[in-house]
């Protein structure tokens, strides 16, 4: 630190008139950006997603309250046609400042040029506040957005339906799993009308095999650096064949017993499908339908006291190329607000979704909840998948389970053809 | 100069023509030619940062499995929807003909599927097929067949999908028939008669001829439409699209998913110039073969 200016004078002696200068020039500019310039403009957009949008309108109210030179506007669209939206506006240069995407898509938006890298001096704080997955915003050494908040799986399980069975409580390991299972499966006829497990390979299954199954049975599914597939290796063949054997050999249940988007989901709402795994982003929704009491439980494991393994995900906010000068200002402290530990303590109440702050998940008032308290003990040994092409990648995973299910192929022909696809689409990104 | 009445006629014809033509080179054909321009850039949203690659992306579409697929299954859907609809349509049409009443009511009932969203057709569909709850399964069990899987198996989804989409094309292809056999004058099928035609002679020697035209268009825009058939594949297998295992995936869907999925503009762009081809091969060549003057 100096205490001389350049010309050698002490900067003690000079502080008044310097300190004077400065106040000056700071009510200037105080003024200037009051009076007689044009409150920025900056645009958000999301997905449509009731609660979701509630919350952000009330956090864009409480915002530009704070920030009176900044107007926030709030847009929405269909899921299904979110991505649409974002690929044909931003080139038009209508498009949004911050954008709310999946991190998974991340990297494709990042080569195509859809997102803008932050402050570098962001990526300490996302480094020191943040869990840990919420590096895998950082593509090529930058990070390209930050989260309000993060999900993990865990098993919902129909507690009516236990009872009345004589089941005393949630499987603790897979063995245990199983035999819950085959006994609130019904069958009649060919058709079943119960099923013990919600199979869904366009699910959450998927997750649970990449990231779940096969480090629960010692194996890692990339390397390091992400570039290379490394699930085809004895715990992967024995991850899928696990996996598969569940329809195969067991008959816990059936992929498509309920159709339609997240028909698991509803099946276990219907009260048909007595366990599924899901995200804590399900919450709501089988909250609101469910009527039947239902309880939440980490995901079993291999053995007692075996490894654990969960698949994490996030939703995070970015900035596109849109936002530059003072909108990227503006765009930055949205941001700053958006992913403060205040929004995130609203954003769990209002949203049910988990904090991405590694403070606020560490309070014992979340982790020994009976509902968000297995999320959040997950979140501690949770990993995000590296994704470069998520809806390729998971298509790679959706159809070596299905040659597997449909098909009848042997698992291990069917993962050694998985790890050669996906392989050519890491390849693919990152030569 | 003086104009003749024809020809200031014909001014004003042009003049009024310009406005729609001007529309249509706007937004018709001038985004054609950017797709085409497209295909040769790896896409950016920054236009300085798209860099040229020439025909690398046409390179690609040879060694592309998934491409492959697409279009295989794209031909297939054309080769099964294209007669199914006309062939039935043509058949209840002949039907609706003789009936002597309810006419109305029917031609309603079979038009309802036509004029529903595609996306409600699908769920209620992708219900109605369901292995375990279906209806259709049910009514299947009455004959004493086991339960089908439909969309959940990759051998009976392709078909499965055809059917849904033949039976909500239905009541379009009949009111197409019954509009063609209409104008037909009663003066022919009364002279072959008294010449001592009758039966299938009648269908054989003057409906069907007379038929041609609304026979062509109805080949033409079928396949035209199964050529770019998207909505119900994405609705009736939402989470997996254009599976299971790539079953159903048509080139629309393929061109659709790499644009606005996996940001690969400039692929998808590509794919969409070779579709744009294949339509354009496909309706000059039945133009060609299906066209031919009736002599009566």
């Amino acid at each position: 630190m100096a205490i001389m200016d350049k010309k050698g004078r002490s900067m003690l002696t000079s502080v008044p008139k310097e300190a004077i200068m400065k106040k000056l020039g700071f009510l200037a500019i105080l003024a200037f950006s009051m009076g007689f310039s044009q409150p920025v403009t900056i645009t958000y957009w999301q997905y449509e997603f009731k609660s979701k949008v509630e919350a952000i309108d009330e956090l864009i109210r409480r915002f530009e309250a704070e920030n009176p030179g900044i107007k926030v506007l709030h847009q929405t669209f269909p899921y299904d046609a979110f991505q649409q939206k974002v690929a044909a506006a931003i080139p038009a240069g209508q498009g949004p400042d911050v954008v709310n995407l999946y991190y998974g898509w991340a990297p494709t938006w990042v080569k195509a040029g859809y997102l803008a890298p932050l402050p570098e001096e962001w990526g300490q704080r996302i480094e020191r506040d943040f869990v840990s997955m919420a590096q895998a915003a950082k593509i090529g050494g930058r990070f390209y957005g930050i989260p309000t908040a993060v999900r993990s799986l865990a098993l919902f399980y129909n507690k009516d339906l236990f009872r009345q069975n004589g089941i005393s409580g949630p499987p603790r390991t897979w063995e245990e799993f199983l035999s819950v299972a085959k006994r609130l499966t019904v069958k009649q006829g060919g058709r079943f009308t119960q099923i013990g497990y919600g199979i869904a390979p366009d699910g959450q299954d998927h997750h649970l095999v990449r990231e779940v199954l096969i480090r629960q049975f010692g194996g890692r599914p990339y390397s390091e650096d992400s570039r290379r597939v490394l699930y085809l290796s004895e715990a992967g063949i024995r991850a899928l064949t696990f996996y598969t054997d569940w329809v195969r050999r067991h008959e816990i249940g059936v992929s498509g017993f309920f159709p339609g988007n997240n028909g698991y989901r509803d099946g276990f709402i219907a009260g048909r499908i007595a366990m599924i795994i899901d995200g804590s982003f399900a919450i709501g929704t089988i909250q609101q339908g469910a009527r039947f009491n239902w309880g939440v439980a980490e995901l079993p494991l291999e053995k007692p006291g075996g490894r654990k393994a969960n698949f994490g995900s996030f939703w995070m906010h970015g900035l596109t190329p849109l936002a530059t000068g003072a909108k990227r200002e503006a765009a930055l402290k949205f941001l700053a607000f958006l992913t403060s530990e205040e929004t995130q303590r609203y954003w769990l109440e209002k949203v049910g979704e988990l904090p991405a702050s590694k403070n606020l998940i560490r309070n014992p008032k979340l982790s020994l909840h009976p509902v968000y308290g297995p999320f959040v003990l997950s979140l501690a040994y949770a990993k995000a998948t590296p994704f470069v092409d998520e809806a390729a990648q998971r298509k790679v995973m959706v159809d070596a389970i299905n040659r597997t299910l449909l098909q009848n192929m042997d698992p291990a022909q069917s993962l050694r053809l998985a790890a050669s696809e996906e392989q050519k689409i890491l390849d693919q990104f990152w030569r | 100069m003086r104009l003749r009445l024809s020809q200031r006629e014909a001014l004003w014809a042009f003049a009024f023509l310009v406005i729609p033509l001007a529309f249509f080179l706007y937004f018709r054909i001038l985004p054609a030619f950017q797709a085409l321009w497209l295909s040769f850039y790896q896409w950016h949203t920054d236009p300085s940062q798209r860099n040229f690659v020439g025909l690398e992306h046409y390179a690609r579409l040879l060694d592309d499995p998934l491409l492959q697929r697409a279009l295989w299954n794209t031909l297939l859907y054309t080769l099964l929807g294209v007669p199914a609809q006309i062939g039935l349509g043509l058949s209840l049409a002949l039907l609706l003909r003789a009936v002597p009443w309810g006419r109305e009511l029917f031609r309603a009932i079979y038009f309802a599927p036509y004029i529903t969203p595609a996306v409600a057709v699908a769920w209620v569909w992708s219900w109605m097929l369901s292995p375990h709850f279906g209806l259709v399964n049910e009514l299947l069990s009455l004959l004493g067949i086991p339960p089908q899987p439909f969309l959940q198996s990759p051998a009976q989804a392709l078909p499965t999908v055809t059917g849904v989409v033949v039976w909500q094309n239905l009541g379009f292809q009949i009111v197409l028939f019954l509009a063609g056999l209409e104008s037909i004058p009663r003066q022919y099928y009364e002279a072959a008669r008294i010449d001592g035609a009758e039966g299938f002679q009648l269908f054989r020697y003057i409906t069907w001829p007379l038929l041609n035209p609304v026979l062509v268009f109805s080949v033409v825009i079928g396949t035209i439409g199964y050529l770019q058939l998207f909505t119900q594949v994405v609705n009736l297998n939402f989470t997996d699209q254009g599976g299971p295992l790539n079953s159903t995936l048509t080139l629309a869907l393929y061109i659709y998913q790499l644009a606005f999925l996996r940001f690969q503009l400039g692929y998808a762009a590509a794919v969409t110039v070779l579709l744009f081809a294949i339509i354009l091969f496909i309706t000059l060549l039945q133009l060609k073969i299906l066209t031919r003057r009736v002599e009566l």
